[in-house]
C-alpha cells in the first residue's frame, strides 16, 4: 500500500464556499461562522509555524550579505549589501575542488547504490527461497547499524591494506555492494507491484533478468527515483566519512567537510560561513523542487508496513 | 516409476537453477554484508580485547579495555547520560511536534502546498550547514535569537556555550528539521477512514474526543515506528553535537590539525559515536574505541529488534 500525498480539496464549508447556501437560518449562520473561525485559527497557526521554519533562513541570508566587521556584531540588518561575499566563497581556495569531490562522491555513490541494490531488493521481494525472512531482517539490521560501530576495522582495512587513505574511494566502493537502506526501501516498493505483471512476462519467455529490466524497472521508477535521491543527499550531507578518510588531504575534502573552514586565525567569518552554507544547501533545495513527489513517496514508504 | 523418477530429477534441476539464480541476484549484498558488516564486527570484537595503537602489533590484554571504559574513562557515562536525555526529551519533542505539524498541514485548506514546502525544507539542509547556522543564530552574545529575546525583555540563555542549555539547543535544531516525520504523519492521518470520523461526529464527539478515540488508535503504529526509529537515530547522533560543540568552543577550521576534545561545554554534547572517534582517531586507543563501538552496537540492535518482532512488529518481514 502506498500513499499518494495530495492536499485534500477544500471542504465545502470553507469560506467563499458554496454561494446561495440556505444561509438564512441562524443555525446555518452559526455553522458558517464556526467554519470561518476554524479556518482563521488554523491558518494563523500555520503562519506562526512557517515563521519558525523560515526565519533561520532569513537570518542566514541577511548575515551572508554583511561586511566582515558587522557579521561579528549582534546586528540583524546588513548596513551594506555585500554580494561579493558569494564570489569570495566561490573563489576561496579549494571551494571548487570540494564541489567537484562532492559531486563525484554523490554521483558515483548513487549510481553504484541503485545498480547493486535493485537486483537484491527484487530477489527479497519476489523470489521464494529458504532464509528470505532472515535475509530481510539482516538487511534491516545493517540499515540500523551506526557507521561508527565498524569504523575502526574499516579504516585499518582501507588505510593500511588498500592504501586509500586521503581519498573518497573507501566511501564510494562499498556502495557497489548494495546499500541496506536502499535495498529495504526498494523492497518495500517492489512488494506493491502485482505478481501478475511478472508472470505475464515469464509466460512470454522472459528470464528473471529481462523481467527485472523490462517490466520491473519501468514500474518501479518512483521507488528508484526515491532511492537515488536519498542516496545522493546522504553522500552530499556526509560529514563523518570524509572526516575519517579525507581530513589530512584537503584535495579530497567535500563541501560538508570544508564548510567549517571559513574562519581566520581568531574567529569564524560568519558572513562567509553563512554564504557558503546557503551555497551548499542550494543544490539540495533545487533538486527537491524538481523531485518533490519522489521524495515524499520515499519518506512515506519507509514509514509504512510493506 | 521411471517417469516419476525423471520428473523428480527435472524438479531437482529446476530447484537448483532457481537457487543459483537467487544467489546471483543476492550476490552484491552477500559480498557487501560479509565484507562491510560481518568481518568488521568480528574484527571489532577481536580488537576490544587487544592493546593496539595502530602502529605496534596488537597484543592481548584481556578485559583491560572493558574495565577502563566502564570504570575509569571519564567520558563514557557522561555520553550514556546525554544519550538517555536525548532519547527521552529530544525524541519525544520531535514526535509530538511532528504530529502537531502533520495535523496542522492536513487541516490547512489554503496554500497547503506552500506551507508544506516551508515546513519540509529545513529537513533537507545538510547537518553541518544547519548546525553552523544554529551556532550562529543561537550565539549567546551576538546571535539574532538572543537579540530578539533581549528586546522582548526575556532571559537570554547561553545555548551551545552553557552545559544546561546545549542539549535544548540541539533539540531546537532537531525540531527545525522535522520534515521527515511531518510527511510520515501526514500520510498516516490522510489514511484514517473518514467514516469513523463521521460516526464519531454523529455520536456527538468533540474535536479532542475525535482525536483521542479515532485518530490516535489509527495512527498509533506509525507513532510507535517514529519513536523507535527516533531512538535508533539518536544512538547515531554525531555530526550535529560535534559541530555545535566545536564551533561554540572556538576550535577553528577543519582538517587534521584541529584537535577538539568532544563534549563542549562540560561533556554536555558527548555522544557514543563521538567517543569512538575520539578514542580511535585522536588517542589511538583502538581497543577502548572498539569497546564503545560494541556497546553502541548492542543498544542499536536491541531497538532494531523491537521494529521486527513477529507479533506487533512495525516492519512486516513475513510474506
Amino acid at each position: 500500500m502506498t500513499h499518494t500525498v495530495t492536499a485534500r480539496p477544500p471542504a465545502p464549508t470553507a469560506p467563499g464556499g458554496p454561494l446561495g447556501t440556505a444561509g438564512r437560518s441562524p443555525a446555518a449562520r452559526t455553522a458558517r461562522r464556526k467554519a470561518l473561525l476554524h479556518w482563521i485559527a488554523v491558518h494563523c497557526l500555520g503562519i506562526a509555524a512557517a515563521l519558525f521554519f523560515v526565519m533561520p533562513f532569513v537570518f542566514i541570508l541577511l548575515t551572508s550579505l554583511m561586511d566582515d566587521r558587522q557579521a561579528l556584531t549582534s546586528a540583524l540588518w546588513p548596513r551594506s549589501w555585500n554580494w561579493d561575499n558569494y564570489a569570495n566563497v566561490w573563489n576561496a581556495p579549494g571551494f571548487l575542488t570540494w564541489w567537484r569531490n562532492t559531486l563525484m562522491y554523490a554521483g558515483l555513490g548513487t549510481l553504484f547504490t541503485v545498480v547493486s541494490s535493485l537486483p537484491v531488493a527484487y530477489a527479497l521481494a519476489k523470489f521464494r527461497f529458504r532464509g528470505r525472512r532472515i535475509a530481510t531482517m539482516l538487511v534491516i539490521s545493517a540499515m540500523m547499524l551506526p557507521p561508527q560501530v565498524i569504523i575502526v576495522p574499516m579504516y585499518l582495512f582501507w588505510a593500511k591494506q588498500m592504501g586509500m587513505s586521503g581519498t573518497l574511494w573507501p566511501l564510494i566502493i562499498p556502495m557497489a555492494f548494495g546499500d541496506a537502506f536502499s535495498i529495504f526501501l526498494l523492497r518495500q516498493f517492489l512488494l506493491t507491484i502485482p505478481n501478475e505483471y511478472l508472470d505475464a512476462a515469464k509466460v512470454d519467455g522472459c528470464g528473471e533478468l529481462r523481467t527485472l529490466l523490462r517490466i520491473v524497472v519501468p514500474l518501479a521508477k518512483p521507488g528508484i527515483a526515491a532511492v537515488a535521491l536519498f542516496q545522493f543527499f546522504y553522500c552530499w550531507n556526509d560529514y563523518f566519512g570524509p572526516q575519517i578518510y579525507a581530513s589530512d588531504n584537503p584535495a579530497a575534502w567535500t563541501l560538508s567537510y570544508g564548510l567549517e573552514s571559513f574562519k581566520d586565525n581568531h574567529h569564524t567569518n560568519w558572513n562567509l560561513t553563512m554564504a557558503a552554507t546557503l551555497l551548499v544547501m542550494a543544490p539540495v533545495i533545487i533538486v527537491f523542487f524538481f523531485a518533490q513527489k519522489a521524495f515524499i513517496e520515499g519518506v512515506t514508504l519507509t514509514g509504512v508496513k510493506g | 516409476m521411471t517417469i516419476l523418477h525423471g520428473h523428480s530429477a527435472a524438479l531437482r534441476t529446476k530447484r537448483r537453477r532457481e537457487g543459483l539464480r537467487t544467489l546471483a541476484f543476492l550476490s552484491p549484498w552477500l559480498i557487501g554484508f560479509s565484507v562491510f558488516f560481518v568481518y568488521p564486527l568480528l574484527s571489532t570484537v577481536y580488537f576490544s580485547f587487544m592493546k593496539y595503537d595502530g602502529f605496534k602489533p596488537p597484543t592481548f590484554n584481556g578485559l583491560t579495555n572493558w574495565t577502563y571504559v566502564f570504570s575509569q574513562y571519564p567520558f563514557f557515562w557522561a555520553a550514556m547520560r546525554n544519550t538517555l536525555w536525548l532519547v527521552v526529551i529530544m525524541v519525544a519533542a520531535r514526535v509530538v511536534f511532528g504530529l502537531g505539524i502533520g495535523l496542522l498541514i492536513t487541516k490547512i485548506k489554503t496554500g497547503a502546498g506552500v506551507f508544506r514546502t516551508f515546513f519540509y525544507l529545513p529537513y533537507l539542509a545538510p547537518p553541518v550547514a544547519a548546525t553552523l547556522a544554529f551556532a550562529f543564530l543561537l550565539n549567546p552574545g551576538t546571535g539574532p535569537v538572543n537579540q530578539v529575546l533581549g528586546d522582548l525583555g526575556l532571559p537570554q540563555p547561553g545555548w551551545f556555550n552553557d552545559p544546561t542549555w546545549s542539549k535544548p539547543a540541539l533539540t531546537l535544531l532537531a525540531l527545525w528539521g522535522i520534515g521527515d516525520l511531518m510527511v510520515i504523519f501526514m500520510a498516516a492521518l490522510l489514511d484514517v477512514p473518514k467514516e469513523q470520523y463521521e460516526a464519531a461526529e454523529l455520536d456527538g464527539a468533540g474535536s479532542w474526543k475525535r482525536f483521542r478515540y479515532v485518530t490516535l488508535p489509527n495512527i498509533s503504529p506509525i507513532v510507535l515506528f517514529a519513536v523507535v526509529t527516533g531512538v535508533i537515530q539518536t544512538m547515531q547522533y554525531y555530526t550535529q553535537p560535534l559541530i555545535a560543540g566545536k564551533t561554540a568552543s572556538g576550535v577553528i577550521g577543519a582538517g587534521a590539525g584541529q584537535i577538539y576534545e568532544p563534549g563542549y561545554p562540560g561533556k554536555s554534547t558527548l555522544t557514543l559515536p563521538q567517543l569512538i572517534y575520539s578514542l580511535g582517531f585522536q588517542r589511538f586507543d583502538t581497543g577502548s574505541a572498539c569497546v564503545v563501538a560494541l556497546v553502541l552496537f548492542a543498544l542499536s540492535m536491541a531497538f532494531t529488534a523491537l521494529l521486527m518482532r513477529r507479533r506487533g512488529g512495525l516492519i512486516t518481514v513475513e510474506d
